[in-house]
């Protein structure tokens, strides 16, 4: 499993990975921002938590339908669910997300910051965004790889994936969002949108990596 | 030898395995379901409409009748489906798949027929068309969801092997079906909390609750009527899909002279 782990974030690292793409998409996105609704700084600061989610959000299930791709073309996929007698398929697709996860959603945690700033945000909300997106991406990648596993064997399966996955994602972006926000706006409670974060992703992270398990095997056969 | 007996008496539902039995079956069985709905959809319909009104809200709470049936369906629609799901997944039920197929933009349709009714209603009554609260949000992520496997299912061109993906996407959906079901109950919304399945029974007068029960019945017939109908559409559709294809090859060994010579 580590081995694979590694192997992943080597190729991920190397020129034809999604890291950098899904990091210009998300400076992109959020330099867009400011010209649709006008360089007021004020606003620009009250809503930098959400836009940041978004961008964060969009960058991610952009890099979603690469998670298996690479692999399938190349045959290694059906090798890596054929050695069912190593681990079952779940913990491989698991495995998979952990690399996926650190060389595309962990870069969008890292520099959220520094947009943070293009967004006039105070530093306890660019630190609040921060944290709960480091919490809340790796759901992202776990329930996208459903997303990418079912649609492994199509063509043109970007926009496809991106489309099954967004409702099961509106949850991670609502306690998200109300989690940055409540670190800032007094009334409102940042524990519990937050802990409520972690579940989501600890939650998907089980039964994302089961039901891609099965999705994969299901292509295989 | 009980294994032998086994294998020579089929279960009700292996028979239906059979999608030539399964047509016998349905065609035996749709004039009775088609004519249910239609009495108990005529009835319910003259009963809303000669139930007294509510106090408070006037007439509009006659769109109760259509909203909160519609809301119900949109709920069994997807259990339906999961249920065919698990079909696909454990017995390879070759109808289970059919079945998800034929659900999809029924249900499709039942949810949006009551976010539209229930828009409708909250114009007069809350003031507004649409708030993001936790009820109206998880209907409208369940109709998205219904979005996404109708158009997994259109992006395969084959339908056995769209079968367990589409399953897998639509047993992944339902955790959102309990979420819809307790929205009201866990987050303070502007939508009511249930009012008629509760434990302590119904909390509606009952002038009011036999129409909607009448309605609910009568729109369940009307699923399960179209259910039926489409699903033995499908059938037909996947029917002449393969008769077309044996009779291309047919036609191409026919005009090509090495081909027939190959014996192919």
């Amino acid at each position: 499993m580590i081995a694979l782990i590694v192997r992943d974030i080597r190729i991920g690292l190397r020129a034809g990975g999604g890291m950098l793409i899904g990091i210009l998409f998300f400076l992109a996105v959020i330099t867009v921002v400011p010209f649709g609704i006008g360089p007021d700084l004020n606003l620009l600061a009250r809503i930098g938590p959400a836009l940041l989610w978004i961008g964060a959000l969009l960058a991610a299930l952009l890099g979603l339908d690469r998670l298996f791709q690479a692999d399938l073309e190349d045959g290694s996929l059906d090798l890596l669910i054929l050695r069912r007698h190593d681990h079952a398929p779940a913990l491989t697709v698991f495995a998979k997300c952990v690399a996926h996860w650190l060389t595309t959603g962990l870069p969008l945690v890292i520099v959220s910051p520094v947009l943070g700033l293009l967004m006039n945000m105070e530093p306890a909300a660019i630190g609040a965004t921060t944290l709960t997106l480091l919490a809340g991406t790796p759901a992202i990648t776990f329930i996208g790889a459903t997303g990418a596993a079912v649609a492994v064997a199509l063509p043109r399966g970007g926009l496809l994936v991106s489309v099954m996955v967004l409702p099961f994602v509106i949850p991670v972006l609502i306690f998200g969002v109300m989690a940055a926000y409540g670190a800032v706006e007094e009334p409102a409670p940042f524990t519990q949108p937050f802990l409520l974060l972690c579940a989501l992703t600890l939650f998907f992270a089980v039964l994302g990596p089961l039901a891609a398990g099965a999705a994969l095997k299901a292509a295989g056969d | 030898m009980s294994d032998t007996a086994d294998i020579a008496k089929p279960g009700f539902f292996t028979g239906l395995a059979n999608p030539t039995r399964f047509l016998g079956y349905s065609a035996r069985l749709l004039p009775w379901l088609a004519a249910a709905s239609a009495v108990l959809l005529v009835a319910g319909l003259f009963m809303a409409f000669s139930a007294p009104q509510d106090y408070q809200q006037g007439e509009t709470v006659r769109i109760m009748y259509v909203h909160v049936p519609a809301a119900w369906l949109a709920m069994m629609g997807y259990m339906v489906m999961a249920v065919s799901a698990l079909g696909t997944l454990i017995w390879r039920h070759p109808l289970a798949d059919v079945s998800i197929k034929a659900t999809a933009p029924i249900g499709a349709a039942f949810t949006f027929l009551a976010l539209a009714t229930g828009s409708l209603w909250g114009k007069p009554m809350w003031g507004t068309w649409w708030v993001w609260d936790a009820r109206l949000t998880s209907v409208f992520v369940l109709f998205l969801m219904y979005l996404g496997v109708i158009a997994l299912q259109r992006a395969m061109d084959d339908p056995v092997k769209a079968a367990r993906p589409v399953a897998i996407l639509v047993l992944i959906g339902t955790v959102n079906i309990p979420i819809i079901k307790f929205s009201v109950e866990w987050w303070n919304t502007l939508h009511q909390p249930a009012s008629v399945i509760r434990l302590d029974g119904p909390t509606i007068h009952p002038s009011l609750l036999w129409p909607l029960l009448v309605m609910a019945f009568g729109f369940t017939f009307l699923f399960f009527t179209m259910h039926m109908v489409a699903m033995r559409t499908e059938i037909r559709r996947r029917r002449i899909a393969s008769m077309r294809r044996a009779g291309a090859q047919e036609n191409r060994t026919a005009t090509n002279p090495i081909l027939a010579k190959q014996g192919r």
